[in-house]
């Protein structure tokens, strides 16, 4: 019955399209018209004001610095984790169940924990100051030690997202076929040798989902650096927070929402264009 | 309006929300941004709205989702409060969209006792009542007893100056190792309010005028000065009350309602007094709320019936040993308060009938600028004194900014700045 079946699938799809439509792409132009708009015209004023003002060049910094030091670590993490639980013989769903427990902990949720452990009261305090390390409470989180507030948010943000990465790579593992690794095995290659040359070239469409997924949602990074250190490290999509609810100026923080989109899109076009995988390489 | 078109889709939520709050009869939806957390709200549904007839319901919003609602409300053409409450400077970006004149509700109130000038105020610098006064508060100095030790000599907590504040830091900082003073500098912490309020008029005696004038860089020298003994934490501080009970802090400034479980928990601990006095005073700012009634109110009779019984004198006194906002009308508090609620009460007292008390007025007329006001201050401070740049210059910078803002929005000066004809002059 060809012809029944013909429109199914457009209709199984269409509720999902009118959802995406309706909530997403029309509040996408909306953003888009709104950030590009000064009264009823045309304009480029909201973009002058974001890059004018004081927090711009340190939140575009901030958001790059943050995106360049935790995506390469959690991909390399995610990597020697993935490798190392398909290894497993026993226990693997165990394994991999407790390396994804992150991934169901909200990112405010995360960064409130992270807070706990961090503040001048918390646990890391706590447990130098019960050692004899320090003699009172020593701040890490204010704006006088950017650098220590550096690395608590991106240990918070690896120990947050890694999972996502993890749980990619090993789909991907699990299709790459034995035979590749036993052959070259038999012919003598090294572990070192057989992951360069056999599992990461065939794993390069994971890579790819993977670094597109993180490094998008790394330029929105939010609640955890705003639980960790509110206003003190500026990032992208906290400064169109703060345009939207405390200035009031919902057209700067359109340029802003704007902004990141265009970062985000270029990267993926870089990712596709880098890590592009001819039809005949997959496996 | 250059935020119509996100607002459109929002309109469109509120009104099928809209659709089933009306579906309930004749109820009065109280709609309001102050008294949000579950305990005072519980405490309004239960007992400052007790023995009023009829059905009213008390939904309480974060002030920017309440701008949003009310603009979406208004191009839905769906409302579903019949009243409002909100801060004088959250009512004031409605004027005149989004709520309507009450001047018929004055008459009501009238016997009440409210001042003439907190009348005055609620006429958001139009000829006609926008909103009635419901309660206030201001700005304290709260210490935990532990610090007074280091006060220095011949210094009274009630009489203090920025001078004798910043070395009763020191002193703390020198004798404990830890900066102990604290303001709330963080994210959605008020300390805009501050800077015009406290440290603008108590070292320049004005707010706008004197925003780049010889006073105003002493007044930030002074600043960099108290921030060199404050916590280093305090631009993570938002409510103060919860690093005074860490012990974090040890002297601390903010909102009443900001401090107030500090004092309601362990009163012995506690002590509030006034904030310091500068050159030209003691500044100090009211905060005003208010209640309005938006443009075409469901049940604009229901919403009247509110406002007469939250401005009754026994309410306002419930207010007040509830909730901890004073009274806008004529009412003596019991003596009875509980003992932080009165240490709060009298701190308010000494600081209203201080000698040398300089009121600074709530700015009128700003629309939705009041936020970008709040910044030009902010980004003030962060750059003298967060980021070291030179007074002058950084001053210099911003007053710019400032003085586009006052002719943009056309704001007259208000108080401790003298009147001016048309919008406010920066000199």
């Amino acid at each position: 019955m060809p012809a029944r079946t013909s429109w199914i699938p457009y209709a199984l799809i269409a509720p999902s399209v009118v959802f995406l439509g309706a909530f997403f792409l029309i509040p996408l132009v909306q953003t888009i018209w709104l950030s590009f708009s000064a009264g009823d015209e045309l304009s480029l004023a909201n973009y002058e004001r974001m890059v004018n003002d004081l927090n711009f060049s340190l939140a575009v910094r901030n958001t790059f610095l943050l995106t360049l030091v935790v995506v390469p670590v959690q991909v390399v993490l995610a990597l020697a984790m993935a490798t190392m639980v398909s290894k497993l013989e026993k226990g693997r769903d165990i394994a991999l169940w407790i390396l994804t427990i992150p991934l169901g902990i909200s990112d405010l949720a995360a960064g409130l924990a992270w807070l706990a452990l961090l503040q001048n009261t918390g646990y890391l305090n706590s447990a130098l100051y019960a050692l004899g390390l320090i003699p009172g409470p020593v701040g890490w989180l204010s704006q006088e030690t950017p650098w220590s507030l550096f690395f608590a948010i991106a240990a918070a943000e690896v120990w947050r997202a890694t999972a996502i990465v993890l749980v990619i790579l090993i789909a991907g593992l699990q299709l790459i076929p034995k035979e590749f690794s036993e052959a070259a095995e038999i012919f003598g290659a090294r572990p070192w040798t057989r992951f360069r040359r056999i599992t990461l070239p065939l794993l390069k469409p994971s890579l790819q989902s993977a670094l597109i997924l993180r490094t998008v949602l790394a330029f929105e990074v939010f609640a955890v650096v705003y639980a960790l250190g509110g206003r003190n490290f500026p990032v992208l999509a906290g400064e169109a927070y703060t345009w939207q609810n405390e200035n009031q100026n919902y057209g700067v923080a359109a340029a802003y929402a704007v902004l990141i989109m265009a970062i985000s899109l270029a990267a993926t076009a870089v990712y596709l264009r880098v890590l592009r995988t001819r039809p005949e390489q997959l496996p | 309006m250059t935020h119509q078109v996100p607002l459109r889709a929002i309109a469109v939520a509120a009104a099928f929300l809209g659709g089933l709050a009306a579906a309930q009869a004749q109820e009065t939806i109280f709609y309001s941004t102050q008294l949000r957390p579950i305990e005072e709200a519980t405490k309004v549904r239960e007992v400052l709205l007790e023995g009023l007839s009829g059905n009213v319901t008390y939904v309480v919003d974060e002030p920017p989702a309440f701008a949003v609602r009310m603009k979406a409300e208004t191009q839905a053409g769906k409302r579903t409060a019949s009243v409002v409450g909100a801060l004088h400077g959250e009512l004031q970006p409605h004027v005149p969209d989004d709520i309507q004149p009450i001047d018929d509700v004055v008459a009501k109130v009238a016997g009440r006792g409210i001042p003439a000038s907190l009348m005055d105020l609620g006429k958001l610098g139009t000829g006609k009542q926008q909103y009635i006064p419901w309660m206030q508060a201001t700005y304290v100095m709260v210490a935990n007893k532990q610090a007074l030790q280091y006060l220095p000599q011949g210094a009274d907590v009630n009489t203090l100056t920025y001078e004798q504040l910043q070395q009763w830091a020191k002193n703390i900082a020198d004798k404990t190792g830890q900066r102990r003073l604290g303001f709330p500098a963080g994210p959605t912490g008020l300390m805009p309010r501050f800077f015009q309020g406290y440290l603008y008029p108590s070292f320049t005696g004005g707010v706008v005028t004197t925003f780049k004038s010889p006073e105003a860089e002493a007044a930030w020298n002074a600043m960099k000065e108290l921030w060199a003994v404050s916590n280093p934490n305090s631009t993570n501080y938002n409510f103060m009350q919860e690093p005074l009970l860490a012990g974090e802090v040890w002297i601390a400034w903010d909102h009443i309602a900001r401090v107030k479980e500090a004092l309601t928990l362990q009163p012995d601990q506690y002590v509030a007094f006034p904030a310091p006095a500068g050159p030209k005073g003691r500044g100090y700012m009211p905060v005003i709320a208010g209640l309005a009634i938006p443009k075409d109110s469901p049940n604009r009779e229901g919403a009247v019936a509110v406002i007469d019984h939250m401005t009754k004198p026994e309410t306002q006194i419930l207010t007040a040993t509830e909730v901890g906002f004073f009274p806008v009308v004529k009412a003596e508090l019991p003596a009875d308060l509980a003992p932080g609620i009165k240490q709060l009460a009298a701190a308010v007292d000494a600081t209203q009938n201080a000698k040398d008390a300089l009121v600074s007025l709530l700015p009128v007329g700003l629309g939705a600028k009041g936020g970008e006001f709040n910044k030009v201050y902010s980004d003030t401070f962060q750059r003298i004194v967060l980021r070291n740049e030179p007074v002058r210059t950084v001053l210099q910078e911003q007053a710019k900014t400032l003085e586009t803002l006052m002719k943009e929005t056309g704001a007259p000066c208000w108080a401790p700045d003298k009147p001016s004809q048309g919008a406010c002059p920066v000199n």
